[in-house]
């Protein structure tokens, strides 16, 4: 072994300014280049730009007239915004989707069968347990950042696109062979604090815009006035508060949405009576989160995604409010997974079935319009799993038989909570006791059903042909179901 | 059999609700057309519901219109009841045909 050691060669110290600086090229074109990029290989991007990314987009545009086919394209997740992607699946740039979410255009492109591979859908936590096993091997990273220095620290709650956390960008950064960063504003070296940090950026290419301010916040944070949801979000802070979890230190994440919302409003009024405070609050942070924490509610709020510009701008103001990337929070095979940590979780679903299965990625008519984001991760992990849906929207019920796909297995739900009563799952019987004690109205979930189909009339089976379309891939990385091509 | 004397509609374009446009026609036949926001799953049972109110209002020649926002059964049925009313000029229902 001695002799294979390589000998001194001497040094002649000879420091070139240029070297310094030698990060930023002056287009993507030559980023791409550079990057060594080739026909077949995988590229990413993250979603924290939400619907106003302005990146995958303007780099797919690039890579297609540089003539590059056959890519797989990761992105963490895809917006309406996205919908460009259609015209490059159609010319064969793209022939290999692997995301959370499917929406708009795009989703029903897919869903009439345009893609020959089945597009891979992921859990948040799932993405980096792919990119883990190697399933998902990244050869180039696009990273858009709203702010960077010329040697690659680039953070998210400052410049004129502030998106927050870049958490599903960090896991890129760490697992991508190339990484190329993309952001409308240079700081001075260095800086710090940074999401991305220089030594995983290997370019820098300054464009007009990474995102568009007014599309990066889902909307504002405000009280909803829907008396339905209203209700829900009552109904839903009464379970929490009659768990038996609903004690000093406890922790919670809620999503977005007008129930979600006003469930945390309701909480921390209920929390502010009895003098108890959360240790922390987790996932896609909202401006009602932030509210709790600067009321001294909550004592930490973990981000990996801000959900608007009240918690973009939080991450970088509040000491107690942290970047985590999305290893930290919820991958299977991570060795700390913030949701392993998780008392309380609410969600959302577009359908539930009688076995507690729930579907977020699939709407009525069998179309793909919806993300699997941290639903099965959190379901699986918080001590209590509460679905919160009206138990029929216009008349589409969301209580069925059986959902068109399931994204969380009815094993990792433990409340069902809807306007017309709320389920608990059969094998949750102390927790049942305890909300009948309360008060609560507890239902049957087959009665919940009864109740819907009822109203609504049975709705006619959707028909699909054999072929798929998509892949739900659970959070451990096997295949949960499959989502196949509507037959017209 | 109720005859329809003028053209006549019911409804909104709200959200669960349904605008139900009617007109008389001179074929002896009932003629619908359907543009609902949950045709694919609900289509069906729609058209049902509304053979089944002409039928029991008595109703032969009939062009019906039907723009469904996702209204329940009964709403669409009362607008489809109401419309047809109109139509007639039937100051004096009879109520047993609007069960």
């Amino acid at each position: 072994m001695e002799n294979t050691k390589k000998a001194f060669a001497g040094i002649s110290k000879n420091i070139n300014l240029e070297d310094r600086n030698s990060k930023i090229l002056s287009s993507i074109e030559e980023a791409v280049k550079k990057s060594g990029l080739k026909d077949g290989m995988t590229i990413s991007f993250h979603h924290a730009f939400r619907g106003g990314d302005r990146v995958l987009n303007a780099v797919l545009s690039v890579i297609a007239k540089m003539g590059f086919k056959d890519l797989t394209v990761a992105s963490s997740s895809l917006a309406s915004v996205h919908d460009e992607i259609i015209e490059h699946i159609e010319s064969g740039v793209v022939t290999q989707l692997y995301t959370s979410g499917l929406r708009s255009k795009l989703g029903e492109a897919i869903s009439s069968g345009i893609m020959k591979n089945p597009v891979q859908i992921h859990s948040h936590g799932g993405r980096v347990q792919l990119l883990q096993s190697g399933e998902l091997s990244v050869d180039v990273a696009f990273i858009g950042v709203p702010c960077i220095d010329k040697y690659g620290n680039a953070s998210g709650y400052k410049g004129r696109s502030k998106c927050g956390s870049l958490g599903y960008a960090m896991s890129d950064a760490q697992y991508a062979k190339y990484v190329i960063a993309l952001s409308e504003t240079m700081e001075p070296y260095p800086n710090l604090p940074a999401s991305i940090s220089q030594d995983q950026v290997d370019s820098i290419v300054m464009v007009d815009e990474v995102g568009d301010p007014s599309q990066i916040g889902e909307g504002a944070t405000r009280m909803t006035t829907n008396p339905k949801e209203l209700l829900l979000a009552r109904r839903t802070a009464r379970v929490i508060e009659n768990s038996g979890l609903f004690k000093e230190g406890f922790s919670i994440q809620t999503g977005t949405g007008g129930a979600s919302l006003a469930t945390t409003l309701f909480l921390s009024e209920k929390m502010e009576e009895k003098g108890i405070t959360a240790s922390f609050g987790l996932g896609g942070i909202t401006g009602t989160m932030v509210y709790m924490l600067k009321r001294g509610l909550i004592k930490t709020l973990l981000d990996v995604q801000s959900f608007d510009e009240f918690a973009a701008k939080s991450l970088g103001e509040n000491p107690n409010h942290i970047e985590i990337s999305a290893n930290e929070y919820a991958n299977f095979g991570s060795k700390g997974a913030a949701i392993k940590q998780l008392d309380v979780v609410v969600l959302s679903a577009l359908e539930i079935d009688t076995d507690f299965n729930v579907n977020v990625i699939t709407g009525s008519k069998g179309i793909l319009r919806g993300a699997s984001g941290g639903h099965s991760d959190t379901a699986a992990e918080a001590k209590l799993s509460i679905i919160v849906a009206p138990l029929t929207r216009g008349r589409i019920p969301t209580i069925t038989k059986k959902v068109n796909t399931i994204v969380t297995p009815g094993g990792s739900v433990d409340v069902v909570v809807t306007d017309q009563g709320i389920a608990v799952h059969p094998r949750n019987t102390e927790l049942k006791e305890k909300l009948i004690k309360a008060g609560l109205t507890i239902v049957d979930i087959n009665e919940l059903y009864e109740r819907a189909i009822q109203l609504c009339g049975k709705p006619k089976d959707i028909e699909y042909t054999d072929k798929v379309v998509a892949q739900i891939r659970y959070r451990d990385g096997s295949v949960l179901d499959e989502v196949k091509q509507l037959a017209k | 059999m109720n005859i329809l004397k003028k053209s006549a509609y019911a409804g909104t374009l709200e959200s669960s609700d349904a605008y139900i446009h009617v007109s008389p026609i001179q074929e002896n036949e009932i003629k619908l057309i359907l543009e609902s926001s949950v045709e694919e799953i609900y289509g069906e049972a729609i058209e049902e519901l509304v053979v089944q109110t002409l039928k029991e209002m008595k109703i032969n020649n009939i062009l019906v219109k039907v723009q469904d926002k996702g209204a329940l059964d009964f709403v669409i049925k009362a607008r489809l009841q109401a419309a047809i009313l109109r139509a007639c000029e039937s100051n004096e229902p009879v109520w047993e045909e609007l069960s």
